[in-house]
């Protein structure tokens, strides 16, 4: 099993820290895993995205052309990574931020109103963890727990007392996406009826 | 020890500590800074000597010059800042004092881009600076490598008393991947006997690169191949994957050698028989193992970050004997297993249509040369 996600999204949105977290994850796992940032010029509002590839052999190519789920946080990173999802592979949403249709009816779509959970949580900054929480409900990369324990582990020693908010938004995503669970229709018809 | 995380550039740093690193000096530059950072944290606590320079130029000279008393110093840059180091590594070089500096390449020429590049093949391979002289070169295309080879790097440094350059890319140092981190490594509190430390009581040391009269620096250059000849003979790295019953093989190194792992997996899906040769040591390159190599195979693939300039030592070694072709992005662009793919096509194109009628002549030629 080899499987790579691209997480992006607005600078300050927690793209990056998502994908550390996956990335720390299928390390307590026992995962072979890389994480690479888009690194550069940035500029504050840009779209900042990384790419954690997970596999049981040692990583050959920790980038990807046409990754195999993607965490679309945000429009502009919607619009950049949906064309380039693989066939048959996962694009989770930021729904609260992109209004927008998904196009593509050759790959799963979850559409999830990420800010607005995490508003719920009174922190719109968990919008990450929601979502984080939706992929790892609607795919096999890891259980729900490693990356609960990966949170407890490596959240930063600043953000320690958001663990239990962190912990719930992962699970409220996770429980989003399960509503969202398939049927023989699976998500795609679910992203063709949005 | 268990598994931690690190970003390539702080894993380099950390592990120079472990390997013995006394004196960093250094000048910022993206995408290696973070590197500075690490020892601008560790150092201070740990009692070693840290200096941010006013300029790369400062930063080789102050390596140089602690060099000389026998400390084991270290700089790390990028590509351009590299380039403004030449002259100095020159004269450490011409001076014969153990050196470590680690190049985290960006995309070039000139000033060029942040991102990953593998651009100062020439520059660090082969002389870096001017005269004749090699550094030893090594390139790692994992976390774990890059650790593993600065590990060694002041040893290496010390035996032979030369530069040892850690050559990486961009996306190397910015990422992050599982490793461990060996332990603390113990040195002796003596130093060793060239070094300048004081000379009562002993006729004073010389340490120079200035080496007036052509019969005197003939001899320096002589003694300079020796070593380099000892060097080659004993320090040559390289790894092959997959080599075994390959008719094609594919050429890389670092980065672009790990890429390079996954176009040969999905090569080898498709029934495709092709290997990995990725030399770990640029400088001495593995000659002898490449071209026995290229003796079995039917073509070879050379995949860079550049515009093809280990290229030029793989068509060397290949003599002329078979296909080499070449396949790269610039720029800062990464070639991925999708750009590898179709180059390994073509080649293995050119070979069936060059082989034209011939049933299995290439083999046959070669066994019998």
């Amino acid at each position: 099993m080899e499987k790579s996600i691209i997480f992006s999204g607005f600078g300050g949105q927690g793209a990056l820290f998502a994908g550390q977290l996956l990335t720390y994850a299928a390390l307590d796992a026992g995962k072979h895993v890389t994480w690479i940032p888009s690194y550069g010029p940035e500029m504050r509002g840009g779209t900042a995205h990384c790419t954690v590839v997970v596999g049981d052999e040692p990583i050959g190519s920790p980038l990807v052309r046409n990754p195999d789920m993607v965490v679309a946080m945000n429009l502009p990173s919607a619009d950049k990574y949906e064309p380039i999802v693989k066939e048959n592979g996962l694009l989770v949403v930021n729904g609260s931020l992109v209004k927008r249709p998904i196009h593509r009816y050759d790959i799963d779509a979850i559409v999830i109103p990420a800010n607005d959970i995490a508003q719920d949580y009174g922190n719109i900054r968990l919008a990450n963890v929601v979502m984080l929480g939706a992929l790892l409900a609607a795919t096999e990369l890891l259980p729900l727990e490693v990356v609960e324990q990966a949170l407890e582990d490596h959240l930063p020693e600043r953000h320690k007392r958001l663990l239990p908010a962190n912990k719930a938004a992962l699970h409220e995503g996770a429980q989003f996406a399960r509503t969202m669970l398939p049927t023989e229709d699976g998500f795609r018809a679910r992203a063709e009826k949005k | 020890m268990a598994k931690e995380l690190w970003k390539g550039n702080e894993a380099l740093a950390e592990a120079a500590l472990r390997a013995g690193a006394e004196a960093y000096f250094g000048y910022p530059i993206t995408p290696q800074t973070e590197l500075l950072e690490h020892m601008s944290r560790r150092m201070p606590k740990l009692g070693l000597t840290f200096l941010q320079a006013e300029s790369e130029l400062a930063s080789i000279n102050m390596v140089y010059g602690a060099a000389t008393v026998g400390a084991r110093a270290m700089t790390s840059s990028s590509s351009p800042g590299i380039s403004l180091m030449q002259e100095g590594l020159s004269y450490i070089a011409a001076s014969e004092v153990p050196a470590v500096v680690v190049d985290i390449m960006r995309g070039g020429p000139g000033l060029g881009n942040i991102q990953p590049s593998q651009g100062d093949y020439f520059q660090m391979v082969k002389t870096a600076g001017h005269g004749d002289y090699h550094a030893i070169v090594l390139a790692p295309s994992t976390i774990q490598e890059a650790i593993d080879l600065i590990y060694d790097s002041f040893e290496l440094a010390f035996k032979y008393r030369t530069i040892v350059t850690i050559l990486a890319d961009g996306s190397l140092g910015q990422m992050m991947e599982p490793v461990e981190m060996p332990e603390f490594k113990e040195w002796p509190e003596e130093r060793p006997g060239w070094a300048l430390t004081g000379a009562k009581g002993r006729e004073p040391h010389t340490i120079s690169s200035l080496y007036l009269g052509a019969e005197n620096l003939e001899k320096l250059n002589l003694r300079l191949q020796k070593k380099l000849a000892e060097i080659k003979a004993n320090e040559v790295r390289y790894e092959t994957l997959m080599t075994d019953d390959a008719e094609f093989l594919i050429v890389a190194f670092g980065t672009v050698g790990r890429i390079a792992q996954s176009a040969v997996r999905q090569a080898r899906e498709n029934g495709v028989k092709v290997g990995l040769f990725r030399p770990i040591t640029l400088w001495p390159f593995a000659e002898e193992e490449l071209m026995a190599m290229t003796r079995r195979v039917r073509g070879v693939l050379v995949a860079e970050m550049n515009a093809g300039q280990m290229f030029e030592d793989v068509k060397a070694i290949a003599q002329g004997r078979i296909p080499v072709q070449f396949t790269g992005r610039m720029g800062g662009t990464i070639p991925l297993p999708d750009d590898i793919l179709p180059a390994l096509d073509t080649l293995i194109d050119s070979v069936r249509s060059r082989n034209g009628n011939k049933p299995e002549p290439t083999r046959a030629r070669e066994v019998s040369a």
